[in-house]
């Protein structure tokens, strides 16, 4: 493996590079919206009211 | 061997405390990196390599853990308005070739049976030299030119260009120039030696890179503050997919390891980055640059331990660079959440 090397198609290691993608954006969306449903109703429960987290 | 002592069959080889682990530190490191906006990656190889991954399974699974961390957080950038897309594309070639070279030092070092011990070494040097900065900075009561969290509310012409960056402009006038975002005008030579610089240290280290290319972005380049968040994120969306797919061809990504980090960390990021609304970034500097010296030392630690065999001194080091982010993640939600009551406490009181 030393030296340098020029990129050669590997689809399994692409599946794993993908599904690393795939995550990242399924996260990204997923908090986001959970933030979204359940933001206030914790800021509530942690300092009393959303208003004050802004 | 560490792991051993967690080790066992689980989801994606890997076992249920392990699984824990990971995403318990990535929430941390999520923390810090939400609110710092950088540096809580460069904790995740020193803590594999401690847990006694071989050295190209603890870099490449961090620099895939650094891609993903970077397409969550470029999402928002873009959505910012702070990447400039040229920029990123003229340093994509530059950090690739850095990235390479330095991916084949750690397998040649490996092959050599050295890699573990001098990245070790390396670390100890960069979290020490960086931890020392920002430790000073904060003692000084400067904030520096690190990440400005007001930085998305000012306008980019109103950030001035460091002298440095300006006698670099007027004095590498090597064709081709080009045009940026703020009207800069530079080399793009002057770029493409930024990004091999920064690109071998990713390739080396498994790190993003960005705590030392973003200051290089704004130094030698001229690159306004949030500018550079943004396209660095943007470059090492390229530039750590593509060091990850060169790791995971030879075996060096390990999605038991990536998966659960991410998962944690995409959380904390959020927490992180909703904390600094409410914090003052300077008064919790003194702690992230202590964090980093305790991880130098750890590292250190950590080191020795393998080195004269002493699985003790091994779990002292991992301790400690665990210990030491969890406590300046604590210390960030500790502040915002204290912030928070103290603003409630006084908005009711006026309502009264």
């Amino acid at each position: 493996m030393a030296g340098l090397e020029i990129p050669t198609w590997d689809p399994e290691t692409a599946v794993l590079i993908g599904a690393i993608l795939l995550e990242s954006i399924v996260l990204y969306v997923g908090y986001g919206s959970l933030e979204r449903l359940f933001g206030p109703y914790l800021m509530e429960l942690l300092v009393g009211g959303e208003t004050n987290a802004r | 061997m560490l792991d051993s002592l967690l080790g066992g069959s689980g989801i994606l080889g890997t076992s249920p405390e392990m699984l824990a682990l990971f995403v318990g530190f990535g929430l941390v490191v999520g923390v810090l990196f939400g609110f710092f906006g950088m540096g809580g990656s460069f904790l995740v190889t020193p803590a594999l390599l401690m847990l006694d991954y071989p050295a190209p399974v603890a870099v490449g699974s961090g620099m895939a853990f650094v891609f993903g961390t970077a397409v969550i957080a470029t999402l928002k950038h873009h959505d910012l308005g702070q990447v400039d897309y040229k920029l990123g594309v003229i340093m994509i070639t530059g950090t690739t070739i850095g990235i390479e070279v330095g991916r084949a030092s750690v397998y040649y070092l490996e092959s050599l049976g050295l890699a573990g011990g001098i990245i070790s070494v390396a670390y100890v040097v960069l979290l020490g030299g960086v931890g020392a900065m920002v430790t000073r900075d904060a003692l000084g009561g400067d904030g520096g030119d690190r990440i400005d969290h007001e930085a998305a509310d000012k306008d980019l012409s109103e950030y001035e260009i460091p002298d440095i960056a300006k006698t670099i402009q007027r004095t590498v006038r090597i064709p081709p120039m080009v045009t940026l975002r703020g009207d800069i005008r530079v080399s793009a030579w002057v770029i493409t030696a930024v990004a091999f610089a920064t690109g071998l240290l990713s390739g080396f280290l498994g790190v993003g890179g960005g705590f030392i290319r973003m200051p290089a972005m704004i130094y030698a380049i001229g690159v306004p503050v949030p500018v550079a968040v943004g396209t660095d994120l943007f470059e090492i969306v390229f530039s750590g997919g593509l060091g990850s797919y060169l790791y995971g061809q030879g075996g060096g990504v390990d999605l038991g390891i990536v998966a659960p980090l991410l998962l944690g960390s995409a959380l904390g990021a959020r927490v992180g980055s909703a904390a600094t609304a409410v914090v003052d970034a300077d008064g919790i500097k003194i702690y992230f640059g202590g964090m980093l010296l305790v991880g130098a030392v750890a590292v250190g630690v950590g080191e020795v331990g393998s080195y004269v065999g002493s699985p003790a001194l091994e779990l002292l080091g991992l301790v400690l660079v665990v210990g030491a982010a969890v406590v300046v993640a604590l210390a960030i939600l500790y502040t915002a959440l204290s912030s928070l009551r103290v603003t409630h406490r006084q908005q009711t009181s006026a309502a009264d």
